[in-house]
C-alpha cells in the first residue's frame, strides 16, 4: 500500500512537470498576450499539482491490535502544501485579472497584443 | 448605470479608436505574416525544455520515501487551533501570516486593475430571457451554499476562499445577466467591502500580538474559533467583493 | 478473509484506481496541449475552462477537496469568466465567427 501511494504521487508529479514544460514552451513560444496568460496559468496550475503529488506521499503505519498485524493506513494528506496551493490559486487569479486588464488596455493605447511593436500587428 | 447605455458608449469609443488608430489591416489570418520562431530554434526550445523535465523527474524521483511531512506536526496541535479540519487550521491559524499576505496581493491586483482604466460593459450582448430570470433561482441558492462552505470550513472541506469565490460568481452572474452594481454602491461600498479582509485579519492580529503574552497573528487558544470565524466571514466579503470587480475591468 | 483474498481484492481495485489515473492524466494534458496549441483563441479559452474542470477531479483523486472546491470556483469558474470578458472587449472584438480574420487570430 505504501508502494502504491508513492507510486501514485510520483506520477502525479510527473504530470505536473509536463504540464508546467507544457506550459513554459507556450509561454515562450507565443506571441499573442492572451496565449501567454493561456499558458501562464497552466504553468501554475502544472506547479500545483506537482505539490498536491508530493504531499500524497505521507503513509502512516498504524499500530495494530494484538490480534491483527499492523496495517499501513494512508494518512490525511500534508494540509501544509494544501494551503500552500491553495493560497497559490487565489493569487494565479488575481494576477490574471491584473494582466487580462493589462492587455485590455494595451489594445486600446497602442492597437496591439504583442509585446514587440513591429509593425504587422 | 444601466448596461444598455454603457454598451452603447462602449461600442462608440471601440468603433471611434478603431478610425484612429490608423491604417492597421485587419486582413483575414492567412494574409499576416505568421511571425513565430523559426522550426530550429523552436525544436532547440523543445529539447532544452525536455532536459528540463527530465532534471525536475530525476529530482522528484529521489525524494525521500516515506516522506517526512508535516501532517504529524499539524495533528499535534490541532486542537488548540480552534478548528478541526487541518487545512482551515494552517491556513488560518499556523500560517496566518501567508492568508494575510494573500489578502493583500488581492487588494493590489484589484488597485492595479482599477488604475489602468474604467469599468466595461458587463456582457457583450443584451441577456436573453433565460440569463434574465436565471439569478432568481441561483443567486439565492448560491448565498446559502456560500454561507454553508463558510460554516463548514472549521470541519470539513470548505472555508473562506471558497465561499468567497462563489460569491465573485454571484456578482458576476448578476452582471452578466443585465443587473450590475447600482450607483449608489459603487462608490464607498465596494471600496469598503473590498478593504474589510485585509483590514480585519490586520487588526484582530494586531490586537492578537497586543494582548500580555501574545505575538502578532497569535489567537489565543480560548478565542481562537470565533476569531477564525470573524476573519474568514470579512475574507469572504473580500474575496467576493474583489473577483466580481476584477470581473468589471476597471474602476466603477 | 485470508490474506490473499485481500491482496486480490486490493489489486482488482488498484486496477480500476490507475486506470482513472491514467485517463484523467490524459485529459489533462490533452486539454492543455489542445488549449495551448489551438490557433482560435475563442476555443482556446473554452478548451482553458475545461482544463480546469478536468483539473478538479485531480484535485479530488489526490485527496485535497479544499483545492478541488476552490478551483472548480475559481479556476474554471471565475478564470474563465475573466478570459471570456476580455476576448469580448479587446477590439475588435474577438468572436467565435467563421471567416478567418474573426476567429481570434490576433
Amino acid at each position: 500500500m505504501m508502494d502504491l501511494l508513492w507510486t501514485q504521487a510520483v506520477f502525479w508529479a510527473l504530470v505536473g512537470i509536463a504540464l508546467l514544460v507544457i506550459g513554459l514552451y507556450a509561454l515562450i513560444v507565443h506571441a499573442h498576450l492572451l496565449r501567454k496568460v493561456l499558458a501562464l496559468n497552466i504553468m501554475s496550475s502544472g506547479v500545483f499539482v506537482l505539490f498536491i503529488a508530493l504531499a500524497r506521499r505521507a503513509p502512516r503505519e498504524a499500530a495494530g491490535g494484538a490480534d491483527a498485524p499492523a496495517q499501513v493506513v494512508p494518512a490525511p494528506p500534508d494540509p501544509v502544501p494544501q494551503a500552500m496551493v491553495l493560497t497559490g490559486i487565489v493569487v494565479a487569479v488575481a494576477a490574471t485579472g491584473l494582466l487580462l486588464a493589462l492587455i485590455v488596455r494595451l489594445r486600446s493605447v497602442a492597437g496591439r497584443t504583442t509585446l514587440d511593436n513591429r509593425a504587422d500587428d | 448605470m444601466p448596461a444598455t447605455t454603457e454598451m452603447g458608449s462602449g461600442r462608440d469609443r471601440r468603433g471611434a479608436s478603431r478610425r484612429e488608430s490608423g491604417g492597421q489591416a485587419r486582413g483575414p489570418a492567412s494574409a499576416r505574416p505568421r511571425r513565430e520562431l523559426p522550426l530550429a530554434a523552436r525544436v532547440l526550445l523543445g529539447l532544452l525544455l525536455l532536459a528540463l523535465f527530465c532534471a525536475l523527474a530525476l529530482a522528484v524521483l529521489s525524494l525521500p520515501s516515506p516522506a517526512p511531512g508535516l501532517s504529524a506536526a499539524v495533528a499535534a496541535r490541532l486542537d488548540e487551533s480552534g478548528v478541526s479540519h487541518p487545512v482551515t487550521a494552517v491556513l488560518l491559524n499556523f500560517r496566518a501570516y501567508d492568508t494575510l499576505l494573500e489578502l493583500t496581493v488581492l487588494l493590489l491586483a484589484l488597485i492595479g486593475t482599477w488604475s489602468v482604466g474604467t469599468a466595461h460593459g458587463c456582457a457583450g450582448s443584451p441577456p436573453g430571457p433565460l440569463l434574465r430570470q436565471l439569478p432568481r433561482l441561483l443567486v439565492p441558492l448560491m448565498v446559502l451554499v456560500a454561507g454553508y462552505l463558510l460554516w463548514a470550513g472549521a470541519h470539513a472541506p470548505g472555508g473562506a476562499f471558497q465561499a468567497g469565490s462563489l460569491l465573485g460568481g454571484i456578482g458576476i452572474l448578476l452582471c452578466l445577466s443585465g443587473r450590475p452594481l447600482p450607483r449608489w454602491a459603487q462608490g464607498w461600498p465596494v471600496r469598503l467591502l473590498a478593504l474589510a479582509g485585509v483590514t480585519v485579519f490586520a487588526a484582530l492580529g494586531a490586537g492578537a500580538g497586543a494582548l500580555p503574552g501574545g505575538a502578532l497573528l497569535a489567537w489565543p487558544p480560548g478565542w481562537a474559533k470565533a476569531l477564525i470565524l470573524a476573519v474568514e466571514l470579512a475574507a469572504m466579503l473580500s474575496i467576493g467583493a474583489i473577483l466580481a470587480a476584477l470581473f468589471a475591468g476597471g474602476r466603477p | 478473509m485470508g490474506k490473499s483474498e485481500a491482496d486480490r481484492a486490493m489489486a482488482g481495485l488498484n486496477l480500476i484506481e490507475w486506470a482513472l489515473d491514467a485517463v484523467l492524466a490524459l485529459l489533462v494534458l490533452g486539454l492543455a496541449l489542445a488549449a495551448l496549441s489551438t490557433p482560435a483563441l475563442f476555443r482556446a479559452v473554452v478548451l482553458f475552462i475545461a482544463f480546469g474542470l478536468m483539473l478538479a477531479l485531480v484535485w479530488a483523486r489526490l485527496h485535497a477537496v479544499d483545492i478541488a472546491l476552490a478551483e472548480m470556483a475559481i479556476g474554471a469558474g471565475v478564470t474563465g469568466a475573466l478570459l471570456l470578458a476580455t476576448l469580448l472587449r479587446l477590439e475588435p472584438p474577438i468572436g467565435r465567427g467563421g471567416e478567418p480574420g474573426d476567429a481570434g487570430d490576433d
